[in-house]
């Protein structure tokens, strides 16, 4: 095992595909020279040279178009959006083109293709440069959604994503790009759409995704050390395909939910999960789900504010205690 | 470009390549003709984007190209998809929404696709597929394949910004598209010179980006057909890639739901005697072609389309499990375990 940053994991697994396959080319702004504005992509041009790693100027829309076009023409392209914010200056690839097109032609071309971007909160960028848009891919049909938390994970599910016959939107989160962590040796691909049960605890149920992972895990630490509750802490790792399995098993044994959002409330993932886990095992449940989310408003910049409005680790503690009967000395209810 | 002895008026072109751009008209007149009969009776439903009097434009091109270039156009492209030799019966039963449709049935007029001919799908968005086509144009750069890839677009999308992000692309990185602007002088309802601040949209546009400003008669389908052997072999040979600006009309409103009254009927007059078809035919009888010949391209042409309108209307609905197959390259639409 190796420490590697979450950014320098981003370049190990493109590198480590391109290495494998000529067919993989990877675009976008700044990645090349510059080795990205998240410094994420670093060496890859001096590896694989200006005819693999392509800068672009600042076109979303021709990104994406040519990323679409190169996948249905025999590439497996890898693009960059250098913010997620962004996405929405190509929405129409993201949401028209490139998800629909397999879908209305009957089959006939397939769409190898990978968006990367960097998503979320954490910079102190403001409303256009920090938000979590990953609940707005979820809502079509066509796009794979991936959001690790881990180095391990940006390495094994991006080599995933890369290798995968299907459109994947990758969300890297911002504020995790410096996070060291081990990384298996020598090649490493994951599997898309499996969750991780990171934390076995028998009260609770935690589900988060990204940069809400490591708070979730420390508010599990919290509530166990000074109020003896026990969480499980599910890593999502991907919202589509969704991983309903191991969050059901996990709710029914535990019988209490609560999901972990960076997203605004409305239409925020956890509302799928949530609905899912109400209408699958609602008589296993002891108490209502519980979505902890950012309010439904734009992020603010200062970072007093942002800090306020994002879910931390003490609010995930106070939610859980006001959500469930146990801060007596008796522990838990079950 | 003018140096190219093909482009030369001097040189008259073979007579089989003229009796195949005069057959290649007639198939796009009639089955577009037949496409909106059967709006008439019903039989096709939804919406379409006729492009009768433009046939000129896709017969040039869809004649000039390799079978294995690349071919992206609007939601107007039942003219294209058909030029590169997509059956009659799949450009007709998609339209009705039947089994036998070139999608079954799931893209409908406005998305028709043939990979196997090279038409790389109709898009529904103004412009959005001009930056596809230039990724289809690096893949085959890329690959090294001597693949051209073929954007055909109307003069409104000159002014959406895909167009100007996808050529600028294109030039920087120096591939082999070549860009077709269908001016048939209406955006939608609006006249694009109303809306558009040069006189020649595409045209006009091309200096901003180091490219020659190319005007063609877009119902001359022997000058359209020229031109794309020019700048089809441009972008093979490396020289990167054009845009050419074809003049040309509609014959109908810009969807079915427009009766195009807003058209001067000086105009609308001026352009019929303009048609591409009549006027390609009484050129070749001109030239010494015998009526009689052409007369029985039209007779085959039109028994060909009454027979894939037979077999369309033979054909059932797609299954309802068709619904459910094919967002994913494994053929499913699963999005949860």
């Amino acid at each position: 095992m190796a420490e590697l940053s979450y950014r320098d994991a981003v370049a190990a697994a493109i590198a480590q595909e391109m290495e494998r396959d000529e067919r993989v080319v990877f675009l976008g702004e700044d990645i090349g020279a510059a080795g990205g504005v998240f410094k994420a992509t670093v060496g890859l041009l001096e590896r694989f040279g200006p005819r693999r790693v392509r800068d672009t100027p600042i076109s979303e829309l021709a990104i994406l178009g040519a990323t679409m076009g190169a996948a249905m023409t025999g590439l497996r392209p890898v693009a960059e959006i250098m913010f997620s914010d962004f996405l929405a200056c190509c929405w129409d690839y993201v949401a028209n083109e490139i998800p629909k097109t397999r879908y209305m032609t009957n089959g006939q071309f397939t769409m190898p293709l990978v968006i990367r971007t960097a998503n979320g909160a954490g910079s102190r960028f403001g409303a256009q440069h920090s938000q979590s848009v990953e609940n707005w891919a979820m809502a079509i049909p066509g796009i794979k959604v991936v959001a690790p938390s881990t180095p391990a994970d940006v390495k094994g599910l991006l080599a995933a994503a890369i290798r995968d016959p299907n459109p994947v939107l990758f969300f890297e989160h911002k504020s995790l790009y410096a996070v060291k962590g081990e990384v298996p040796d020598g090649e490493h691909v994951d599997t898309l759409g499996t969750a991780r049960v990171l934390r076995r605890g028998d009260d609770i149920t935690i589900v988060a995704l990204a940069a809400m992972v490591p708070r979730a895990l420390q508010a599990a630490q919290v509530l166990a050390a000074q109020h003896r509750i026990e969480a499980t802490v599910i890593d999502l790792r991907s919202l589509v395909p969704l991983d309903t399995q191991t969050v059901l098993a996990e709710t029914i044994r535990t019988g209490r939910l609560f999901t972990v959002e960076e997203n605004p409330r409305l239409c925020g993932w956890g509302a799928e999960v949530s609905s899912i886990v109400t209408e699958e095992c609602f008589y296993d449940l002891d108490q209502p789900v519980v979505r902890i989310t950012t309010p439904h408003i734009p992020l603010p910049a200062a970072d007093a504010l942002e800090d306020a409005v994002v879910p931390s680790v003490q609010r995930i503690v106070e939610e859980v205690l006001r959500a469930a009967d146990f801060r007596t000395e008796s522990g838990h209810g079950r | 470009m003018s140096a190219n002895p093909r482009t030369a008026p001097a040189a008259p072109l073979p007579p089989d390549t003229r009796l195949g751009l005069y057959r290649l008209l007639v198939e796009l007149r009639y089955t577009e003709k037949r496409a909106f009969d059967l709006f008439l009776q019903n039989l096709i439903k939804g919406t379409s984007h006729l492009a009768l009097g433009q046939e000129a434009v896709a017969a040039g091109f869809g004649y000039a190209m390799q079978k294995d270039d690349y071919t992206f156009c609007t939601y107007r492209g039942h003219h294209h998809t058909l030029a590169r030799g997509a059956s009659m019966t799949g450009v007709l039963g998609e339209l009705m929404g039947r089994e036998c449709g070139l999608l079954a049935g799931k893209g409908g007029s406005m998305h028709l696709t043939s990979v196997e001919h090279g038409v790389m799908g109709s898009y529904a968005i103004v412009g959005g597929h001009l930056p596809i086509a230039v990724g289809a144009a690096w893949s085959a750069q890329y690959r090294g394949t001597r693949q051209v890839a073929v954007a055909f677009f109307g003069d409104g999308t000159t002014n959406i910004g895909a167009f100007h992000e996808a050529v600028n692309l294109a030039v920087v990185w120096k591939l082999p598209v070549v860009f077709v602007c269908e001016n048939n002088l209406y955006m939608e309802y609006t006249p694009i010179r109303n809306v558009t601040a040069v006189e020649h949209p595409a045209a006009d546009r091309a200096g901003a980006y180091g490219l020659p400003s190319i005007i063609v008669d877009g119902n001359d389908v022997e000058a359209v057909y020229r031109s794309a052997l020019d700048l089809l072999e441009r972008a093979r040979d490396g020289e990167g890639p054009s845009i050419v600006e074809c003049k040309t009309y509609r014959h109908s409103g810009h969807s079915r739901a427009d009766p195009a009254k807003y058209r001067p009927p000086e105009e609308l007059q001026a352009w019929m005697e303009r048609d591409p078809l009549p006027n390609y035919r009484q050129r070749l009888i001109a030239d010494g072609v015998p009526e009689a010949r052409l007369a029985a391209i039209e007779q085959t042409v039109m028994a060909q389309v009454d027979e894939a309108t037979e077999t369309c209307k033979a054909s059932p609905a797609p299954a309802i499990g068709t619904a459910f197959t094919d967002l994913w390259a494994d053929g499913g639409t699963a999005w949860r375990n």
